[in-house]
């Protein structure tokens, strides 16, 4: 890539470790990271007290209102586990994503705005390792983000509500064990379905030497997608909007399992995922650092 | 390249050498190739899925026909795909009233089959089937996050519904067997209808073969021959194979366009589902209507398939449920016929749905025609075209505006 890198020997692939490790400790050592995951631990805490305070007097939720409110709310009074996937749909579409956009955007275009990112590049990984172990670190963030809504949910759910059995969205009963084995993989699928966003923040980070620009970017992208997502009119580009699939992971609740728009959705992140990363790429590693 | 760089690269020790603009762009064939790849994938695996009908021994249609009727699938699980277009705007749950005529009006719960299976009635839907014998069947309507389940074991009937939590609960025995076939919205139940249905003023003939589901299938085509006064252009019924079980049902409307009923399975297994799939115990804390509690006709119409595909011709037996609702009459014959009750309302439209309010918003959606009968509303949808005269009779059928009028100048 540049003359000093090629003039060095080849980086030990413990380079890449090493370079990995410190930007995990970099990202969750950051007040803002911490700060971050504090507002998605307490998302699922709000709902649960409110649903808790709300049913108080015997009701169960959601009859007034028909259904409305974020998915399985309705099933939380009779199965804490619930809570987990409730949490999740509900952060899903704007917490979660928004949080993942901070890390990502943040992540080349805050080491140039504080002047660091040339010291990184001193150091002989080379600009492809520095991206790899970037967007590698983002979506440790994404998945850290999704487990910590997924635990403190289960947290105030098992303190909150019962548990036990669970009925699927199919009216099907499966024991609680499996349930736990359902939020686990609901939380990976969650996880993964971030992935396509955080390649795009990291495009977006590449672009720009403020850090500040770059989250704002790709929070204004997630938002702007996630409003075509809802006008009727566009029902054709629809299917490509990385936001599009999310709340398939509700599918892992029906018995059997429907594939379909689970697949779509990680076919889809994939793909962003893909694009962007190598965008990324290409725009990271014919860039002139100048900060 | 290097005029433009020159301030840039201060701070980086290979000022002259790196990147031209030609070099850079040359990066961006990565990305860009990576669109096109997806793009080409998105493009060509369904025209390469499509490809190539099968090669099937030649049938005539009324072998064909003898299959289907012969035709006996005890056990299967599958998704089915089910797409609705009459034409009307998207009313919610008005336009079934509209579509049966007679309305339940009823406030039963969001889990009550008749309610939920009327949304069948537009838009694409996914449902997922599954049976097993004549005593175990389950239909399940795919929704955002929640699913609606209709479940038949033995002699209870559930309704779940997993957004509200609600669960409706009847027992076949009740109903008098009218679960039985419960599943209104299967290609076979409207295949059944459209074959009733034929006659010597149809066509019937055998259109090749396609592969649906994965599997090999016949296309029969069902077309009327006096295309005359009915809406109906042509129905395709792709009819398995094997089992001689129709997996896919497609209605066009004469005026042409898309298909009125698109309904076919996307995937289908004749093994035997599991046990536990027809299981049900209403989760706690749901809220459980019985269906003494929601009142009797709810019930029989859920039996009855409240799906658009028990009523896409009004002359069929299904008619007959609402015998104590002025007990319809049929005129004429084959698919131009045309079935006639007295709705008892006089004066104007009357509301199908029993709410007053709606009677005026009813009539803007209906043109004002006379002739020697008098005056009223015709109500349109892209199959289906309704009557209301001024001195509240109601014809109703598959047929052209033209024709009902034509009926009720004749049939007074």
């Amino acid at each position: 890539m540049s003359r000093a890198e090629a003039a060095v020997r080849a980086p030990s692939p413990l380079w890449t470790l090493g370079l990995l490790r410190s930007e995990l400790a970099i990202t969750f050592r950051r007040w803002r990271t911490l700060a971050l995951l504090g507002v998605l631990a307490a998302v699922p805490v709000l709902v649960g007290v409110a649903v808790r305070i709300e049913t108080g007097g015997g009701s169960s939720p959601g009859h007034g209102g028909g259904g409305d409110g974020p998915a399985f709310i309705t099933q939380i009074t009779n199965n804490g586990l619930f809570l987990v996937f409730t949490a999740l749909a509900a952060t899903l579409p704007f917490f979660l994503p928004m949080a993942v956009g901070v890390i990502a955007g943040d992540a080349i275009a805050g080491e140039a705005n504080a002047g660091t990112l040339r010291y990184l590049l001193v150091a002989p990984a080379g600009r492809t390792r520095l991206l790899l172990a970037k967007y590698a670190a983002t979506m440790a963030f994404c998945l850290v983000a999704t487990l910590v809504v997924a635990v403190s949910a289960l947290a105030v759910g098992a303190l909150l509500f019962p548990l036990g059995d669970l009925t699927t969205i199919s009216g099907t009963r499966i024991g609680f064990a499996e349930g736990l084995g359902r939020a686990l993989l609901i939380a990976l699928v969650v996880a993964a379905s971030l992935t396509g966003l955080a390649a795009l923040g990291l495009f977006v980070s590449t672009l720009t030497n403020s850090g500040i620009a770059a989250m704002a970017t790709t929070v204004g992208l997630l938002i702007t997608v996630q409003i075509l997502d809802q006008i009727p009119q566009l029902h054709a580009v629809q299917p490509y909007l990385f936001s599009h699939h999310w709340l398939s992971f509700a599918d892992l609740m029906r018995e059997p399992v429907y594939w379909d728009g689970l697949l779509k959705n990680l076919q889809l992140q994939a793909l962003y995922a893909a694009v962007f990363g190598s965008a990324a790429w290409a725009r990271f590693t014919a860039k002139d650092i100048t900060a | 390249m290097a005029p433009y760089e020159s301030d840039d690269n201060a701070g980086a020790g290979e000022v002259d050498t790196p990147y031209s603009g030609r070099r850079r762009a040359v990066r961006y064939v990565v990305p860009v190739t990576v669109v096109g790849v997806a793009a080409a994938t998105i493009g060509l695996v369904p025209a390469l899925a499509d490809s190539g009908d099968p090669d099937l021994p030649k049938v005539t249609a009324q072998q064909l026909i003898e299959k289907i009727a012969q035709s006996d699938v005890q056990q299967l699980s599958g998704t089915v795909k089910i797409s609705t277009d009459l034409g009307l705007p998207d009313l919610g749950g008005l336009e079934s009233g509209l579509i049966s005529g007679v309305g339940k009006g009823g406030e039963g719960s969001s889990a009550d089959p008749a309610s939920k299976l009327t949304e069948l009635a537009s838009g694409t839907h996914t449902l997922r089937v599954a049976a097993d014998g004549q005593d175990r069947q389950k239909v399940s309507l795919i929704e955002k996050a929640a699913e609606y389940s209709l479940i038949h074991n033995g002699k209870d009937v559930w309704g779940y519904d997993s957004k509200s939590n609600e669960v409706f609960h009847g027992t076949a025995a009740d109903s008098g067997g009218k679960h039985k076939d419960e599943v209104p919205a299967l290609p076979k139940d409207f295949a059944d209808q459209a074959l009733k249905s034929v006659d010597d003023t149809t066509s019937v003939t055998v259109d090749g073969t396609a592969r649906i589901a994965g599997r090999d299938a016949y296309r029969l085509v069902v077309r009327p021959k006096h295309a005359s006064g009915t809406t109906v252009g042509a129905i395709s019924i792709a009819v398995d194979a094997r089992t001689g079980l129709p997996l896919k049902f497609t209605l066009t409307p004469a005026s042409g366009g898309a298909a009125v009923v698109d309904a076919g399975f996307t995937q289908v297994s004749f093994a035997r589902p599991a046990a536990t799939t027809f299981d049900f115990t209403p989760p706690k804390g749901a809220k459980v209507t019985e269906e003494k509690d929601a009142g009797k006709d709810v019930g029989e119409d859920a039996g009855k398939g409240s799906g658009p595909g028990a009523r896409f011709r009004d002359s069929g037996p299904e008619r007959k449920d609402h015998a104590e609702s002025g007990g319809p009459t049929v005129l004429g014959k084959g698919w131009n016929s045309i079935a006639v009750f007295d709705s008892g309302a006089e004066g104007g439209v009357p509301s199908p749905s029993g709410n007053g309010d709606t009677g005026g918003f009813l009539g803007s959606l209906g043109d004002r025609v006379s002739g020697t009968f008098g005056k009223g509303t015709v109500f349109s949808t892209r199959l289906i075209n309704a009557l209301m005269t001024d001195d509240g009779k109601v014809y109703v059928g598959a047929v052209t505006k033209d024709a009902l009028v034509k009926a009720a100048n004749t049939g007074r």
